[in-house]
């Protein structure tokens, strides 16, 4: 099976070729042919991930073997110094996963989009995107070098941009587009930056290689490892993840890319593209747990988004600016989990996934219904949205989560991590981690009353959505509610679970197991429950506008509603100031100045040149030869053919002379 | 050796022959100085045929050759001066210049 796993990825790839093709002349626009490739690509994961996670079963209750790991690779170019760029895939439990979520996220997605665009003019194009994303996610996490990663990398970053501006005719919209793209470009320096440190460290883009290098303690040569050397190179790989991932400071594109249709929010913004910095830290897991300097940049990171970007859920008005906020604080504990387990990191981004995609579609189940992303103009949608509304309350449970929800099990998991790797790093996640429970738990409370309670307060008549949209819903709350149980916290069912499954070494799965500290879950369930009754307490009233808590703080309120002058920082600092005012002249002044004239200069050197070689080579030179040739030829020739006189007399006399000289000749040579 | 006088004699009728074509300019008589050269290769052939001895008779047979070449090209050439002279209404060869360049 893992022999033909390359076709995951392709299936969504051909399919947005064929849509582009053929997608106008099909009856449903196209949308057909990705749903059909999606589902493909799903069945094809389910039944790789019963291969590899069995695999790794069997290696686990055995205690012997090794974790599944197949690898697979064409040359692509030689690069000099006896390496290659390779296209290669590689099957582990990590990639399996991510499999499983995206092509299920992305399989919800395309169907729910057949009610949410219904009607669009670029319906077509909307599809043919879709699966062109879904085919680059599948190439990231599918790669086995860090070169094609980073081609599946800038593939969804371009992906992202054009779903995030697909509604291009409002500026605003295209604002935003640009806004994601640069913003996680700049990150993309310090992965571009990354990846070149490894290669010169390790002499090979190969992560099977790289890590088994790093486990022997050496790098390319055989010569000892130079730790600081990588963390130089992992914190670079950090940058890379603080970007496309949305950690603090670079965060701000991500609510802002809520201008892209709500469907694209819940599979990019949500379930995949945001954690492909959170699965490339898990991918070269090995190598942070080699670099502790690395692993506490992960954790401070983590834990500064994870509390400011739930603050800042607090203040939206927009639902779907919540939930942006509500991913990057998850995000948060993704990437500051990454510093202390494996396991933990990676099973809350398989559960978030869930969970989160399902929040978004619902949103856009009630934005589709209330024709309004604001809160204020929604409420008293319970009633006639019931299925909405349940699922929305499944996805929300586990957010917030309540046990034995998905949500509980891996935030809970974070937290014994963080408390067991202790020090300073681990105490600063455990505190954060526990009071963003907390703030989650609030922020959710807030959108629940305020969508759900009361009376509607917007225009027209709200109703449920089409079954293509409720459909997803209700398949997407099956693993939002219940996820979480594949890695319950008993010791007789880890050889069985989800540690199991992704692992990425026996060995390092033996040493880390999973555990369930009751304290801890208490405490993180006690701090929930204070969330919640603090929310009953402040929103049971449906405070909106100037009526909020949150803006009732003075001076917090304000910073909160300028989210901590970060995008002031980014735009009014570095774009206008720095880049706009003295960059941008600069640049402009040396073009105009140095480099135009250097050009200019190169130009009119060579037109004089070239007049130069003109006149006197070819001019004088070349033609002067063939004129002299052609005269000479016509003086010698007007001076024989004066011979031809006409005279006959003259002709026999000439004959005679000839005939008398050679017979001269003839007789000299007959006596001698 | 006898055999000299008729080769003097031949010798003597070709440079007339030539004299003749080089410095008449009436194209009948430059026809017939060809014909006295012609006739001088004739008496050549015949002298040398005697001295040889050939049996073959093959010296008489050219001269007999010769004599008829000479008659058709008599023949030729008339014709030619015919036509020169309906076209010019003159015989004199330096008028025939049609070939110079």
């Amino acid at each position: 099976m893992s022999s033909v796993a390359w076709l995951i990825p392709a299936l969504p790839a051909a399919s947005a070729v064929v849509i582009v093709a053929l997608g106008r002349k099909m009856p449903v626009g196209g949308a057909e042919i990705g749903i059909l490739s999606l589902a493909t690509a799903f069945v094809l994961s389910l039944v790789l991930a019963v291969e590899v996670f069995g695999a790794n079963v069997a290696a686990t209750t055995s205690g012997v073997g090794e974790a599944f790991l197949h690898t697979a690779r064409v040359e692509l170019a030689p690069i000099g110094a006896g390496d290659s760029i390779f296209a290669g895939i590689r099957i582990d439990g990590l990639t399996v996963m991510m499999f499983l979520l995206v092509t299920f996220v992305s399989l919800m997605v395309h169907v729910y989009s057949l009610g949410y665009l219904h009607g669009d003019e670029r319906f077509t194009w909307y599809y043919a995107v879709l699966s062109f994303f879904s085919a680059a996610m599948l190439l990231l996490v599918v790669s086995d070098n860090l070169m094609l990663l980073l081609v599946g990398w800038e593939l969804v970053g371009v992906s992202s941009f054009l779903l995030i501006g697909f509604w291009w005719e409002l500026k605003a919209n295209s604002d935003a587009a640009i806004k994601a793209f640069l913003t996680t470009k700049l990150g993309d320096v310090g992965l571009v930056v990354g990846v070149v440190a490894l290669w010169g460290q390790f002499g090979t883009f190969d992560i099977a290689a790289i890590t088994a290098m790093v486990g022997d303690g050496v790098q390319a040569g055989g010569a000892p490892l130079d730790t600081g050397m990588l963390s130089f190179a992992l914190i670079a790989f950090v940058l890379g993840v603080v970007g496309k991932s949305a950690q603090f400071p670079l965060h701000t594109w991500l609510p802002d890319a809520m201008a892209g249709p709500t469907p694209v929010s819940a599979l990019i913004h949500a379930a995949t593209m945001v954690t492909a910095g959170v699965f490339l830290v898990a991918r070269l897991y090995p190598l942070y747990s080699a670099a502790p300097a690395a692993q506490a940049t992960l954790a401070v990171i983590g834990a500064i988004t994870l509390l400011m970007a739930g603050l800042l859920a607090l203040v939206q008005e927009d639902i779907k600016k919540v939930l942006a906020y509500s991913t990057v604080s998850q995000l948060g504990y993704m990437v500051a989990a990454l510093a202390f387990s494996y396991t933990a990191g990676i099973f809350h981004l398989f559960t978030h996934g869930f969970f989160k995609a399902l929040l978004f579609l619902g949103a856009g189940s009630i934005i589709h219904a209330a024709h309004s992303n604001n809160l204020r103009d929604m409420g008293g949608l319970a009633k006639v949205m019931p299925t909405t509304f349940a699922t929305f309350l499944v996805g929300t449970l586990a957010l917030m989560a309540v046990p034995p929800l998905a949500g509980f099990w891996s935030k809970d998991e974070i937290l014994v991590e963080a408390a067991a790797a202790g020090g300073y790093t681990g105490s600063l996640v455990l505190v954060v981690g526990a009071l963003g429970g907390a703030l989650t738990v609030l922020y959710m409370t807030r959108v629940l009353y305020l969508t759900f309670a009361g009376s509607f307060r917007g225009e027209g008549h709200p109703h449920e959505s089409p079954r293509s949209m409720t459909g997803p819903l209700v398949a997407l709350a099956v693993p939002a509610a219940l996820i979480g149980l594949v890695n319950l916290p008993v010791e007789a069912f880890q050889p069985y679970a989800f540690s199991a499954w992704t692992m990425f070494s026996l060995e390092y799965w033996q040493t880390h197991p999973i555990a369930f500290e009751p304290a801890i879950a208490a405490v993180a369930v006690g701090l929930a429950l204070a969330g919640f009754l603090a929310g009953w307490a402040l929103y049971r009233a449906l405070p909106l506008g100037d009526d909020d808590p949150a803006r009732r703080l003075g001076p917090v309120s304000t910073v909160l509603a300028e989210k901590y002058y970060l995008d002031r920082l980014w735009t009014d600092l570095v774009t206008r100031t720095i880049v706009r005012d003295t960059a941008a002249p600069a640049a402009v002044t040396l073009n105009d100045e140095v480099i135009d004239r250097a050009v200019a200069g190169a130009g009119r050197a060579t037109v004089a040149t070239g007049r130069r070689v003109y006149d006197d080579v070819d001019q004088r030179g070349i033609d002067g030869v063939l004129h002299g040739l052609a005269t000479s030829t016509w003086w010698s020739g007007a001076r024989l053919r004066l011979s031809q006189s006409g005279n006959v007399q003259l002709y026999a006399g000439a004959m005679l002379t000839g005939v008398v000289v050679l017979a001269i000749v003839f007789a000299v040579g007959e006596v001698s | 050796m006898a055999a000299v006088y008729p080769l003097i004699f031949a010798a003597l009728l070709f440079s007339v022959g030539v004299y003749g074509l080089l410095s008449r300019r009436h194209a009948v008589l430059v026809l017939m100085s060809i014909e006295l050269m012609l006739a001088a290769v004739t008496v050549n052939l015949v002298t040398f045929w005697a001295i040889a001895g050939d049996a073959l008779l093959t010296g008489q047979v050219f001269a007999l050759f010769v004599m008829a070449i000479g008659a058709a090209e008599i023949g030729v050439g008339l014709a030619i001066i015919m036509l020169i002279y309906r076209n010019r209404a003159s015989v004199n060869i330096d008028d025939a210049d049609l070939m110079k360049y």
